[in-house]
């Protein structure tokens, strides 16, 4: 029985013979070092203590880390968004893009629990707690419940659409994306509920979330359909490529929204000096994140992408991966400086309280930089294992 | 009468007034000015009190906890001694890369040239509505049902932060001899459930700056000295909508 079910998820043939050069099994096996010596990083963190691993303080107590784990779980969302749009609700130009894009989303969510895990003091206090001492009014309890959730329906989903039971994998789908984004949004209410973080505080957090993760999800799919046929060398069906030209077309619609959300972000928080807000917006406006908003944000996360998009007209597959390879370096920056510029204007900074500095200081050590690194590179290797084991993720209706 | 017809008659000057008519006049004066001038000796609500309650102060009778404990820091008493600091570290353990509570040094200008330093000492404010409880995932942190201490169960305590980055008042740090966070907990453990009536900041501190005690008991001295006439009490960022139980004032 088991056998049997593991045969219908595993397709024995058709689709895409993998390449079978040397280099992608080294490519496969470095990763997987990579990854291993993130984890051993993090393992010694785990061991010496976080406060003696890692460059975060009783002020800045979130760093590095976090940000890749929001990186991740945006990825996650955005890559189950956009494939539902397709396999849940039916639209038949985001249908091929489906069974790569909901194994991504697992794979993603996985590399983002992995950092998570040493971000985390004490993760297995949370496997134990979360279930015998629940706390409902907390958005962290909210959303590693439902990203639990979300990660159990988006596996039997893969699962199904394997299998090819379309109409069943559409349900689970469905749960997925509901899942999703209510854990989401809960990941945006963990930092836009906090009333003594100005640069957090309100609604935007939430909403800026959801629609950053369908960008992320559109750069997301555009670029690893991209990588995953030119590395094993196959040959896009042109249906795919249809269907990454309508991704494209929803990412500069997003990519819009985004600049237009960013802009209004930037407008309220220095109209009228909102103090704690304005010091925060300043920090990446002229201040020390200048760089990594004006060239990492804005350049490489949205302008770039977009402009190529529209200057391809939404055809030229590999410029667009390029612009979507650009825009996902560009989003980790926009993940991280959302979470480090949070917690920048220090609580008191309006008591002209004596040695208080404008802006605390953050920079990441060289454990976080690794597991970080780490989480990265398991993500990469479950995407090369995946390509080889679901044979190009093909969907048999092409 | 008309004002025009009078403006016609001719000044009589001061000295052909009676001196019963003088005294009506200076009465109706008196009675006037006094409305204004008594009102803040006689209202219930002066202005200066009216200014205070800005702060986010409780409202009357409304301590929910019984002993309600919080303190009142008396901030130009302090001069930075640093016992208290010293006194909590020993008698909570406190690591050296931590501290539950400190001495903030405030500077503001005091005339031309002119800089004035203050001293804030701060802790945890056991907030009636505490933005660390709300969002801890597994009820580590907690708002003690009997005294409103918020308190720490370490051993639930995931090291997800959270409760740093909501505290409005950095009064947490993380503890790696407990993997835990830690914060204040009024000596909880250390003193007052070993029948000392003060925590040992309170005691350690030579001016008095510190007061600690039961905010519900309108005999207590924390009681007295939030309600007097002509007094500003004040709390630290009552904008978070936290309500702090701990309350700051000059002597």
């Amino acid at each position: 029985m088991n056998n049997n079910l593991l045969a219908k998820v595993l397709p024995q043939e058709g689709g895409l013979q993998g390449t079978s050069a040397g280099a992608y099994n080294a490519v496969i096996a470095l990763l997987g070092l990579f990854t291993l010596i993130g984890v051993a990083f993090g393992v010694h963190a785990m061991l010496v203590g976080h406060e003696h691993a890692y460059g975060i303080s009783r002020e800045v107590p979130w760093g590095l880390m976090l940000a890749a784990y929001v990186f991740f779980v945006v990825t996650s969302t955005g890559l189950c968004l956009v494939s539902s749009i397709g396999h849940v609700f039916g639209v038949e130009s985001f249908k091929p893009i489906a069974k790569r894009s909901v194994f991504l989303a697992i794979a993603t969510i996985i590399a983002g629990f992995l950092v998570i895990a040493f971000e985390i003091e004490n993760p297995w206090r949370m496997a134990i707690y979360n279930v015998i001492s629940p706390n409902p009014t907390s958005n962290i309890w909210w959303m590693g419940t439902l990203y639990g959730a979300y990660l159990f329906f988006m596996l039997i989903e893969f699962a199904l659409l394997q299998m090819g039971e379309h109409k069943k994998a559409g349900y689970l789908g469905l749960a997925g994306v509901i899942a999703g984004v209510a854990a989401h949004s809960n990941l945006g209410a963990v930092f836009g509920l906090l009333n003594g973080r100005e640069f957090w505080h309100g609604p935007y957090m939430p909403i800026y979330f959801i629609t950053s993760a369908m960008m992320s999800g559109c750069a997301a799919v555009i670029f690893f359909h991209w990588t995953a046929y030119k590395i094993n060398a196959w040959k896009m069906s042109d249906t795919l490529k249809d269907s990454l030209s309508s991704v494209a077309k929803l990412g500069a619609l997003l990519y819009v929204v985004i600049m237009f959300f960013t802009t209004w972000k930037i407008i309220s928080g220095i109209s009228g000096h909102p103090p704690g807000k304005y010091e925060a917006i300043m920090s990446f406006l002229t201040g020390p994140y200048a760089a990594n908003f004006w060239i990492g944000e804005i350049a490489m996360g949205l302008v770039i992408p977009f402009l190529i998009i529209l200057a391809v007209k939404a055809r030229n597959i590999p410029l667009m991966a390029l612009g979507s390879a650009s825009s996902i370096i560009g989003i980790f920056f926009m993940r991280y400086d959302l979470v480090v510029i949070g917690q920048l204007v220090p609580g008191f900074h309006e008591f002209n309280i004596v040695d208080m500095p404008h802006l605390l200081p953050y920079s990441p050590t060289l454990h976080e930089y690794m597991v970080t690194f780490g989480g990265f590179a398991f993500c990469a290797a479950l995407f090369m294992v995946g390509e080889r084991m679901f044979r190009g993720h093909l969907s048999e209706d092409h | 009468m008309i004002i025009k017809d009078l403006e016609k008659l001719q000044n009589e000057g001061v000295d052909s007034i009676p001196s019963a008519e003088r005294r009506t006049f200076l009465k109706a004066g008196l009675a006037i000015t006094g409305v204004f001038l008594g009102g803040t000796v006689l209202s219930l609500t002066s202005a200066k009190k009216a200014h205070s309650a800005l702060g986010g102060l409780p409202e009357p009778q409304k301590f929910p906890y019984s002993p309600h404990y919080s303190m009142v820091i008396r901030q130009n008493r302090c001069v930075d001694c640093e016992r208290c600091k010293e006194a909590c570290v020993k008698t909570n353990h406190v690591p050296s890369y931590g501290y539950r509570t400190t001495i903030l040094e405030i500077q503001r200008p005091a005339g031309p040239g002119k800089l004035e330093r203050d001293f804030m000492p701060v802790l945890c404010n056991h907030c009636n509505r505490p933005p660390c409880v709300r969002v801890c995932p597994t009820r580590a942190t907690y708002k003690d049902k009997k005294t409103g201490i918020v308190m720490m169960e370490y051993k639930k305590c995931i090291g997800c932060k959270t409760c740093m980055a909501a505290c409005p008042y950095n009064a947490r740090y993380f503890k790696e001899e407990n993997r835990a966070v830690d914060k204040c907990n009024f000596c909880y453990d250390t003193r007052l459930t070993k029948g000392k009536k003060d925590t040992a900041c309170v005691e350690a501190c030579p001016a008095d700056v510190r007061v600690f005690g039961d905010i519900s008991d309108s005999g207590s001295r924390v009681y007295r000295l939030v309600h007097q006439q002509d007094k500003i009490v004040w709390v630290l960022r009552p904008e978070t909508g936290a309500l702090p139980n701990v309350f700051y004032m000059n002597d």
